[in-house]
């Protein structure tokens, strides 16, 4: 317990910032925090699935797509409560993703990346064909827009729910058993742990929380869903997310969402390559060093800190 | 002891030829296809054209599909970055014609710039990953496609480029088909440069020394073979072919852009999956056959629209996946405990 004080006292800290931050930013401020909270989100899932499970999924992005796609489509046809939607979100991306982990039960490494990828393609392109009720290139407009700071506290209060139900996740039998699939399989059956039941859960949820990610995506966007805004590079982004976080814990999750939130926007005003493509330059960069020298992400980062002060 | 060893190195000379002969089943389905599209040919001129055209592109994402197979088989990294490498090489040789060189100068030095940096991206970027977690490298191999796409937006600007094209405007007419030239150059381009990269791996002593470092990495060394040297020898032969499938793809799009070659990268994907990702023929026969297939059913499938032509690819790629991951030149993949 003595050792969780720390912790607890810095998720406060945490906490009580983001209560005070709405009050003292400025409107564009508030949405940029609002930003980091909805990737905190589906950087939260993503790591359930390839940090506690290693089960890399370069498809994110595709979950996204659908829960953004449930809020707007619900909101326009039948003016749904827009909480509600977030909901059906988180439900209908976790039966989505179930469904999808079985195919990718029988996958692992370089091909579960390419067959993810290939879902983070072909998704956004569906709202093409079926135009008629997903509104094409042309997207879907929610019945209402929010405001930034309604938002902010939208994003903040899912964050803050989402990662409490992870830590409960985590903590007990099913947390145990999905470190335990992704030390190693072969011994976590030997153990008597289901593969299957366990890798499609990880799936479920972990496609649950990019749903809801998604939903607060769109509302993010003036409460606008179109295929553009859910392109690879946004399934590319959570993963990099994931991994400049640090795999595998819950702790650096806050900066690698802060990290695909703020960069691009913070390294467009850096002078010389500060055009808009002088940030993907930064990005790309910022992305491959973070790999390089931090093995474990941000959290890892920590850890190795401690070690420091403690020898 | 020496024996043994150079024995071993023999039998991975086996091992290669016997890759190299196609599986029995496979072999005949090809045969029937391949027969398919002469039949259809010769009835419809369109059929024909169409069918030019799809082995034209098909080599292309095959060429690409090959450039990631060596990076796989030497590094087991999928490279999403590939593509990205040949646009960028593609926007090379725009620069090098510009400053005065022609065609095929800046061709041959285009592939000689693509050869260093790609040796130099494996020594750099990805060695040092590389023991740590697949996930490590394809992250760094997708910081890399950013990095890039963002650096050619930045020095050459996102607007469309023109190159002048090395096949000309010519039109061949057989028997009432029109074929540009450009169709039959790309495929000739591509396949030469195939058969370059296989001949090298199958008759010299470096390829042999690539194919062992890639098979036994441990072993290979000890036989004296550097290992360090063959993988970062295999980027970089992988950053040629990609090279070259950006310079033919660049006349078949009639524009050279920063998205040139992502759709392409979609194809050799779906390609390299479907030869079996190990293997180097599957690859090359993987593009070509989606090349064509995907004309053909963009043609004769009323359902299938352009727009459905990349979701399409992407399930085959699931599809094989799911049914044969080892595709269809692939042999199944033994893990122990």
């Amino acid at each position: 317990m003595k050792a969780r004080i720390p912790a607890l006292a810095s998720l406060a800290a945490v906490a009580a910032l983001l209560c005070v931050l709405p009050f003292t930013l400025s409107d564009y401020n508030v949405s940029l925090v609002a930003q980091v909270g909805i990737f905190f989100v589906a950087v939260l899932g993503l790591n359930i699935l390839t940090g506690y499970t290693g089960q890399i999924s370069i498809g994110h992005g595709a979950f996204m797509a659908i829960g953004g796609y449930t809020t707007a489509v619900m909101s326009r046809d039948h003016n749904t409560n827009l909480v509600v939607t977030m909901v059906m979100a988180f439900a209908i991306c976790f039966v989505v993703g179930l469904l999808l982990g079985l195919p990718a039960l029988r996958l692992s490494g370089a091909y579960l990346a390419l067959a993810t990828f290939a879902l983070a393609v072909s998704v956004p392109l569906l709202p093409l064909q079926w135009s008629k009720f997903l509104g094409g290139r042309d997207g879907v407009q929610t019945a209402k827009t929010v405001s930034n700071v309604w938002l902010y506290g939208a994003a903040w209060a899912v964050s803050a729910i989402l990662f409490v139900l992870a830590w409960l996740i985590l903590r007990g039998r099913v947390g145990r058993a999905f470190r335990a699939v992704r030390d190693s399989e072969i011994a976590a059956v030997a153990s008597g742990i289901e593969l299957p039941v366990y890798k499609t859960l990880a799936f479920g949820i972990s496609a649950a929380y990019a749903g809801v990610a998604g939903s607060l995506f769109v509302l993010a966007t003036n409460g606008f869903a179109a295929p553009d805004e859910f392109g690879i590079v946004l399934s590319l982004k959570i993963l990099i997310g994931a991994a400049a976080a640090g795999l595998g814990t819950l702790w650096g999750v806050l900066v690698g969402a802060a990290f695909i939130a703020l960069l691009p926007t913070v390294s467009s005003s850096v002078p010389v390559i500060g055009s808009s493509h002088g940030q993907d330059v930064v990005f790309g960069a910022a992305v491959i060093l973070v790999m390089l020298l931090l093995p474990g992400g941000f959290a890892g980062l920590l850890t190795q800190l401690r070690r420091l002060k403690r020898a | 002891m020496a024996s043994a060893a150079t024995s071993r190195l023999e039998g991975l000379r086996d091992r290669g030829a016997a890759l190299g002969g196609v599986v029995q089943p496979v072999s005949l389905l090809l045969v029937a296809a391949a027969a398919g599209l002469i039949v259809g040919s010769l009835r419809s001129a369109i059929f024909a054209q169409l069918t030019v055209q799809g082995l034209a592109l098909g080599a292309v994402y095959g060429s690409l599909a090959l450039a990631l197979v060596l990076v796989y088989r030497a590094t087991h990294v999928v490279n999403f970055a590939q593509g990205e490498l040949a646009m960028a090489t593609t926007y090379v040789a725009y620069q090098l014609i510009k400053w005065g060189l022609s065609y095929w100068e800046a061709f041959f030095a285009t592939l000689a710039i693509a050869f260093v940096v790609g040796a130099v991206l494996e020594v750099v970027l990805i060695r040092p990953v590389l023991h740590r977690s697949v996930i490590a490298a394809v992250i760094v191999t997708v910081g890399l496609f950013i990095l890039i796409d963002g650096l050619v937006n930045w020095v050459w600007g996102g607007d469309f480029k023109f190159m002048p094209s090395p096949f000309g405007t010519k039109i061949y007419h057989v028997g009432g088909v029109s074929i540009a030239r450009l169709y039959p150059g790309m495929f000739v381009v591509v396949i030469v440069s195939v058969l370059l990269v296989w001949a090298l791996f199958r008759f010299t002593k470096l390829g042999l020394g690539m194919r062992a470092a890639a098979l036994r990495p441990a072993e290979s060394a000890l036989v004296g073979v550097r290992v360090e040297w063959m993988l970062a020898i295999g980027w970089g032969l992988a950053a040629v072919l990609g090279a070259v499938a950006g310079l033919v793809a660049e006349p078949s799009q009639f524009v050279l852009q920063p998205t040139l070659m992502q759709p392409i990268l979609v194809y050799a994907f779906a390609a390299a999956v479907l030869g079996g990702l190990e293997s180097p023929a599957g690859a090359v026969v993987g593009g070509l056959a989606i090349g064509i297939s995907l004309n053909l059913v963009v043609q004769y499938v009323p359902a299938i629209t352009t727009e459905l032509q990349t979701p399409l690819a992407f399930a085959v790629l699931l599809v094989v996946l799911l049914l044969k991951p080892s595709g269809l030149f692939g042999h199944r993949e033994v893990r122990r405990v």
